[in-house]
C-alpha cells in the first residue's frame, strides 16, 4: 500500500539537495560580490599618519612644530553610558551635542570608529583620561596639530585644516581621504606634498567588534609611513618679529629681500593674527571671527593688496626713460607746476639725479610725455600707442603686472594696463599721453603689490636683475634651493643706466625727501619715498630702500595705508628694520618709539578665543 | 554473546558510517568556527566548543551502546509511557524552565542543561509509530487521523508555549511520514501552493495577487466551458465551474489573510524575519543581518574554499551562532562550493538510505519510525541550510549531527540509533 510513495519522498529529498547546490553555485561561484563584502567586513585600514615636516627660519630657529593632541574616538556599537548627564559634564559638552555626535557617528558606522571630540590638548585629555575606563566604546587616538612658538609670520606660513569636499573630489591621485589634514594656505599649502610626507597603511583583520586579529595576508599590502621633510626658510625670525612689532596698529606690509639671492628675509602683513588660533579645535570658530574682522587679518597684504605705487615708480620711470633714450643724467626739466602736477618745494630746475632726490613731479610729467609721444608718428594718438607699448614692455620686465613666482599661493599680479584696456575705455586711438598721464608718478590705473615693490628695490640693488623672491632655502635632505630660484631675471634696462639712479637714491636718504629719519651712520643707504594719493581717505605711505649701497644685503619695501607722507612712516620703519638686520642695534631709539606710538587703526581688538 | 555477534552483523554499517562522517566533520568545523590563530588553540581544549563537543560525542557513544543493548521490544512497549512522561516534562518546562532569549525551553539540573523539546522528537515518532503500527488501525478512518494529529499536536503545542517556534515547525515533518502512510497528496499540494502564495503575498500587495487570480480564474472558466464535450452534462459543468470559483476565492482569501497576518498579527521582529526573506536589505543591520552575513561568509568561499581554519567571516563572529545554527557557513567559507556540495550530497544519500531501510521493514511500527527519522532529519537539513543561503526564514534549528550542542547531538543520536536497532532486528520484529 502506497509503496511507490517512497519515490516521491526520495524525490523531494533529491530536489531539495539539488536546489541547494544550484543556489550555492550562484552565491559562491558566479557572484563575486560576496568575496569583496567579506574582505570589507574583515579588513580594517589603519592609517599611520606621518609626522609633518617642521619649518625653520634662516638661523635654524623653529617656526612651526607639531604638538600631540588626542581625538576621542567612539565605536557606537560598544557604547554603554549609564548616566548621560554625568558623561556630558565630565567631557564638557551639552546633552544636545552629545546626542548629535552619537547620531552622526552611528550614521557613519556602528562598528567603525568616528572622532567624537577632536583635538583635545594634552591638558584637556588628562582631565578626562581617568573617566574613559567607565565608558566602553570610547578610546583616545593621538595625532598632531601645528604649533607656532613665536606667533609670527601667520600669513606666510598659512594653516592646515581638514580637506574640503571639493578638494577631495578634485585631487588627481586620490591620496587624501576624508578627514585628512592638508595645507590650506601659505607655505603649508605650497610645500604640502613635501611637508606632509607619505602616509602609511596597515591592513589588519578585525572581528565583528573591531578587535584586531592579526595582519591581513601577512602584511603584503602594508606600506610604511614616511615622515614629512623639514622646510628651511629664508625668514629671519628676529627681523620678522621686529617688523611685526613696528607695524602694530598699522595696516600694510613690509617685505625684505636679500637682493643677491631673492630670499625673503621678512614678510609682514598687518594686522595679522596668532597662527596658533587656527591650529586647534577652535579653528572654525576663530576662522569665522578672523573672516568677519573688518581689518582683514587673513588678507595676505604683501602678496595680494594692490596699490598704485606712487613716487617710488619714478625710479623705474627714470631707468626706462634712459633705456628709451628719452632721459640722460643731464636731462633737465623745470619744476613747472603749471603743467598740472603739484610738487614739493625744492630747487629748480633739476637733472635726473635731482628729480629723484626731490621727487619732482613735473619732471616726470615731461619725461613720461616724451616717452609716450616720441614723434614717431604724426598722429598723436598713434604715436602714443607706439610709445606706450614700448614703455609697458620695459616696465613689465621689472616683474610688474605678473606673478613673480613666489613660493606662496594666491599672489596677485598687480596691473600695468594694456593698450587694449585703454582702447576699451577711450576707443582705438582714442587716447594719448595726456589721457594716461597720471601713470608718470605711479598713480592712476597702475597697480602693484608690496612684494613687487621689494623686488623692484632688489632689482635696482642688483643693477638690473632679480631672483624670484622666495621663502625656501632648502627642504629635506636636498641642500639646494630649487632650480627656479637660481635663475636671474633681467629687466630690459641696461646696467649702465643704474649708477646714476642708485646715486640719486642715496641722495634721497642723505639729503633728500627721506633724510629726516633715515640716515644710518657709517653706511650708504639708498631709498625712495612715495605718497600714494588715496581718493578714499588719507594718503598711503610707501618707501623702498636697500643697503649697503656698494654691496646690498637687504632690500625693503614698506607700505602703510593711510599713513600720509612716505618719509614720515614707511621710511622710518624700513630704516629701523635695516639697521636691525645689518647692525643688530638700534642707534636711534627715539625713532623706534616714534613709530611704535603711531596708530592708524583706532580700534579695540576683538578678543579671540585661544 | 551470540546476540552481540548478531548485532554487529545485522546493524547497517553504511548508516553508521554516514553518522560517523557527520559527527567528525561537524566536530572539525565547530573547531574551525571559533578558531583563533593567535591563541594557539587545541581542538581538544575543553574550554573551547570543540572540546565540549568531543564530550558530547563521547557521551553519545555511551548512549549508542545503551540503545543497542536495550531490548528492541522496549521502544514499542514503552512508547506511550515515554510519551506521557515527555508531555509532563514539557509542561513542567513551560513553568520551571530557565529563560533564555525569550524562550523557556531549558531545564537546568546542576551544571547539566537539557532541552526537553529536542527529545520530544524521537518520543513523538515512537508514539506515532506505535499507534499506527497496530494491526487493526486503518489510516483511512477519520478517527485515526485525528488521533495522529493529537499525538503530533500535543507536544507541538507544549513547545509552542515555551516560545520555541523553530522546534515546533519540526513537527510538520510528520506530514511527510503520514503521506507515505496514505495521507492524501492534496495536503502536500495545498501546502506547496500555500507556501508559494505566501511568498507571493510578501512580495506583491494582495490586491495585485487578487487581480491576477481573477484573471487566471476567468481563463480557467473559459477553458472549462469551451473544452466540454457534447457528452458532458450541464451538472458536471456547473460543478467544475464552482470548483474553479471556490479555488479562486480561497486563493484570494489566503493572499489577504497572509497580508493581514504579517502586518497586523505578527510582532515586529517576527514580521521582519519573514520580510527579510524576500529582501534582506530591508533591515541590513537587524533581522537581515544574519542572512546577509551568512551569505557573505558562504559566498566568499568561492569554488574551492579558503581552506580549513583559513576562514575569516565565521571565526571573527561576523556570522552569529556560527557553531550552532549557522555551522554550514564554515563549510561554505572554508571548503567552498565543492565542499558544500559534497556535504549536501552526503546528507541526501544518507536520507535516501534511511528511506530504503524504512521500506525494507516488514513491521509497520519500524517502517513508520524509520520514515519519521528520515523526515525529521530532512526537515532540519532543509530549513537549516536553506536559511543560511537565504531561501528560508531564519529559524533557529540545528544541522543534524553537525551543529555544536549536547542536547541536539544526543537527541539525533538516539533518534537514529533506535531505528538502527529496530532495523537490526527486523526479522525478529516480523515474527512478532
Amino acid at each position: 500500500m502506497f509503496r511507490d510513495r517512497k519515490n516521491i519522498v526520495q524525490l523531494i529529498f533529491i530536489l531539495t539537495g539539488a536546489v541547494f547546490i544550484v543556489r550555492l553555485f550562484f552565491i559562491q561561484v558566479l557572484d563575486s560580490r560576496y568575496k569583496f563584502e567579506a574582505q570589507n567586513n574583515v579588513m580594517r585600514r589603519i592609517i599611520e599618519y606621518p609626522y609633518r615636516g617642521l619649518i625653520y627660519d634662516r638661523k635654524g630657529k623653529i617656526l612651526v612644530f607639531n604638538t600631540p593632541v588626542f581625538d576621542l574616538m567612539v565605536v557606537p556599537k560598544e557604547v554603554q553610558i549609564k548616566d548621560t548627564a554625568t558623561f556630558c559634564k565630565r567631557f564638557g559638552i551639552t546633552k544636545e551635542e552629545f546626542v548629535k555626535k552619537i547620531k552622526e557617528a552611528r550614521e557613519y558606522s556602528t562598528v567603525k570608529p568616528t572622532a567624537f571630540l577632536k583635538q583635545l590638548s594634552i591638558a584637556d585629555f588628562a582631565k578626562v583620561q581617568d573617566f574613559l575606563i567607565d565608558y566602553p566604546g570610547f578610546y583616545p587616538q593621538a595625532r598632531t596639530i601645528r604649533s607656532y612658538p613665536h606667533k609670527s609670520l601667520a600669513n606666510a606660513l598659512g594653516y592646515i585644516g581638514e580637506i574640503s569636499k571639493k578638494q577631495l573630489e578634485k585631487q588627481e591621485n586620490k591620496y587624501y581621504l576624508q578627514g585628512d589634514y592638508i595645507g590650506i594656505s601659505g607655505l603649508e599649502a605650497n610645500y604640502e606634498e613635501l611637508l606632509r610626507g607619505q602616509r602609511g597603511v596597515k591592513y589588519m583583520m578585525v572581528n565583528v567588534r573591531g578587535v584586531e586579529k592579526g595582519s591581513f595576508r601577512d602584511g603584503i599590502y602594508d606600506t610604511i609611513s614616511v615622515p614629512g621633510e623639514n622646510l628651511y626658510t629664508s625668514i629671519d625670525l628676529e627681523l620678522q618679529q621686529y617688523g611685526e612689532k613696528l607695524m602694530e596698529n598699522k595696516i600694510g606690509s613690509v617685505v625684505a629681500i636679500e637682493p643677491g639671492t631673492g630670499e625673503i628675509l621678512a614678510f609682514v602683513s598687518s594686522p595679522s593674527y596668532d597662527p596658533n588660533i587656527l591650529a586647534g579645535r577652535h579653528f572654525s570658530e576663530n576662522y569665522r571671527k578672523l573672516e568677519k574682522d573688518s581689518l582683514k587679518p587673513l588678507f595676505n597684504r604683501p602678496l595680494m593688496a594692490m596699490y598704485p605705487p606712487g613716487s617710488i615708480f619714478k625710479i623705474v620711470q627714470a631707468l626706462v626713460g634712459q633705456q628709451m633714450g628719452i632721459l640722460t643724467p643731464h636731462t633737465t626739466f623745470a619744476c613747472n607746476r603749471s603743467w598740472g602736477p603739484n610738487c614739493h618745494n625744492h630747487p629748480s630746475p633739476q637733472n635726473l639725479l635731482g628729480s629723484i632726490q626731490w621727487s619732482c613731479n613735473p619732471y616726470y610729467y615731461m619725461a613720461f610725455r616724451n616717452m609716450i609721444q616720441q614723434g614717431k608718428n604724426d598722429n598723436k594718438f598713434k604715436d602714443s600707442r607706439i610709445g606706450y607699448i614700448q614703455w609697458r614692455d620695459l616696465i613689465m620686465s621689472y616683474g610688474f603686472g605678473q606673478k613673480l613666482g613666489v613660493d606662496l599661493p594666491n599672489m596677485k599680479a598687480g596691473y600695468i594696463p594694456s593698450p587694449e584696456f585703454y582702447d576699451k575705455w577711450y576707443g582705438y586711438n582714442g587716447w594719448k599721453h595726456s589721457t594716461i598721464r597720471s601713470l608718470d608718478i605711479g598713480q592712476g590705473e597702475v597697480m602693484i603689490v608690496p612684494i613687487q615693490m621689494a623686488n623692484m628695490a632688489a632689482t635696482i640693488a642688483n643693477q638690473g636683475f632679480y631672483y624670484a623672491p622666495h621663502f625656501i632655502k632648502h627642504i629635506g635632505k636636498n641642500n639646494e634651493v630649487p632650480e627656479q630660484y637660481k635663475e636671474k631675471h633681467y629687466a630690459k634696462v641696461d646696467k649702465k643706466y643704474y649708477p646714476v639712479i642708485i646715486d640719486a637714491m642715496e641722495m634721497v636718504v642723505s639729503g633728500g625727501t627721506a633724510s629726516i629719519f633715515n640716515r644710518i651712520d657709517g653706511m650708504k643707504v639708498c631709498g625712495k619715498t612715495g605718497t600714494v594719493e588715496n581718493p578714499h581717505g588719507k594718503d598711503h605711505s610707501v618707501y623702498i630702500t636697500f643697503a649697503p649701497k656698494e654691496d646690498p644685503k637687504i632690500a625693503i619695501a614698506v607700505f602703510v595705508e593711510n599713513a600720509g607722507f612716505g618719509a614720515m612712516t614707511a621710511a622710518p620703519i624700513a630704516r629701523l628694520m635695516m639697521e636691525k638686520y645689518l647692525n643688530d642695534t638700534i642707534t636711534k631709539p627715539h625713532i623706534e618709539k616714534y613709530i611704535l606710538e603711531k596708530d592708524f587703526i583706532h580700534r579695540n581688538k576683538t578678543a579671540l578665543k585661544k | 554473546m551470540r546476540q552481540d555477534d548478531n548485532l554487529s552483523k545485522s546493524i547497517d554499517w553504511l548508516t553508521v558510517g554516514f553518522y560517523a562522517f557527520f559527527v567528525v566533520a561537524g566536530w572539525l568545523n565547530v573547531f574551525a568556527a571559533v578558531y583563533d590563530a593567535e591563541a594557539h588553540q587545541n581542538i581538544f581544549d575543553f574550554s573551547l566548543n570543540s572540546g565540549k563537543q568531543l564530550v558530547w560525542i563521547g557521551t553519545s557513544a555511551v548512549l549508542i551502546i545503551l540503545i543497542l543493548v536495550i531490548d528492541y521490544k522496549f521502544y514499542n512497549t514503552f512508547a506511550y509511557i515515554m510519551y506521557g512522561f515527555m508531555i509532563l516534562l514539557l509542561i513542567a518546562t513551560i513553568f520551571l524552565g530557565t529563560e533564555a532569549k525569550g524562550s523557556r525551553s531549558w531545564f537546568e539540573i546542576g551544571s547539566l542543561r537539557i532541552q526537553p523539546a529536542e527529545f520530544a522528537k524521537f518520543i513523538t515518532a515512537l508514539a506515532l509509530a506505535t499507534y499506527l503500527g497496530k494491526i487493526n488501525i486503518k489510516f483511512e478512518k477519520l478517527q485515526t487521523k485525528l488521533v495522529c494529529a493529537l499525538i503530533i499536536g500535543l507536544p507541538a503545542i507544549c513547545i509552542l508555549l515555551q516560545n520555541e517556534t523553530g522546534s515546533v515547525l519540526v513537527f510538520s515533518a510528520f506530514i511527510l511520514v503520514l503521506y507515505r502512510e496514505g495521507l492524501s497528496p492534496i495536503i502536500l499540494i495545498l501546502g506547496f501552493v500555500g507556501v508559494i502564495l505566501f511568498i507571493l503575498a510578501l512580495i506583491f500587495p494582495p490586491n495585485v495577487i487578487a487581480q491576477v487570480i481573477v484573471g487566471l480564474g476567468i481563463l480557467a472558466l473559459i477553458y472549462v466551458i469551451t473544452s466540454r464535450k457534447k457528452s458532458t452534462k450541464v451538472r458536471t459543468l456547473v460543478i467544475r465551474s464552482c470548483f474553479v470559483l471556490v479555488g479562486c476565492i480561497v486563493c484570494i482569501a489566503t493572499a489577504f489573510s497572509v497580508d493581514f497576518f504579517v502586518n497586523k498579527v505578527l510582532q515586529d521582529h517576527q514580521r521582519k524575519r519573514i520580510l527579510v526573506l524576500v529582501n534582506p536589505d530591508i533591515d541590513p543591520l537587524g533581522a537581515g543581518y544574519n542572512v546577509t552575513q551568512s551569505k557573505i561568509a558562504i559566498g566568499s568561499g568561492e569554488f574551492l574554499g579558503k581552506g580549513f581554519l583559513e576562514g575569516t567571516q565565521t571565526k571573527f563572529d561576523f556570522v552569529p551562532e556560527q557553531s550552532t545554527d549557522f555551522i554550514f557557513c564554515t563549510i561554505g567559507e572554508e571548503h567552498g562550493w565543492l565542499g558544500s556540495t559534497i556535504l549536501i550530497v552526503m546528507y541526501v544519500l544518507f536520507m535516501m538510505r534511511l528511506v530504503y531501510l524504512a521500506e525494507r521493514q516488514k513491521d509497520k511500527f519500524a517502517r513508520i519510525y524509520g520514515y519519521s527519522v528520515a523526515c525529521i532529519i530532512f526537515f532540519h537539513f532543509m530549513v537549516n541550510i536553506g536559511m543560511t543561503i537565504g531561501i528560508f526564514p531564519v529559524i533557529g534549528i540545528p544541522l543534524p549531527f553537525f551543529s555544536y550542542g549536547g542536547s541536539s547531538l544526543w537527541s539525533f543520536t538516539i533518534l537514529l540509533f533506535i531505528f538502527l536497532k529496530l532495523d537490526a532486528h527486523r526479522r525478529q520484529l516480523l515474527s512478532h
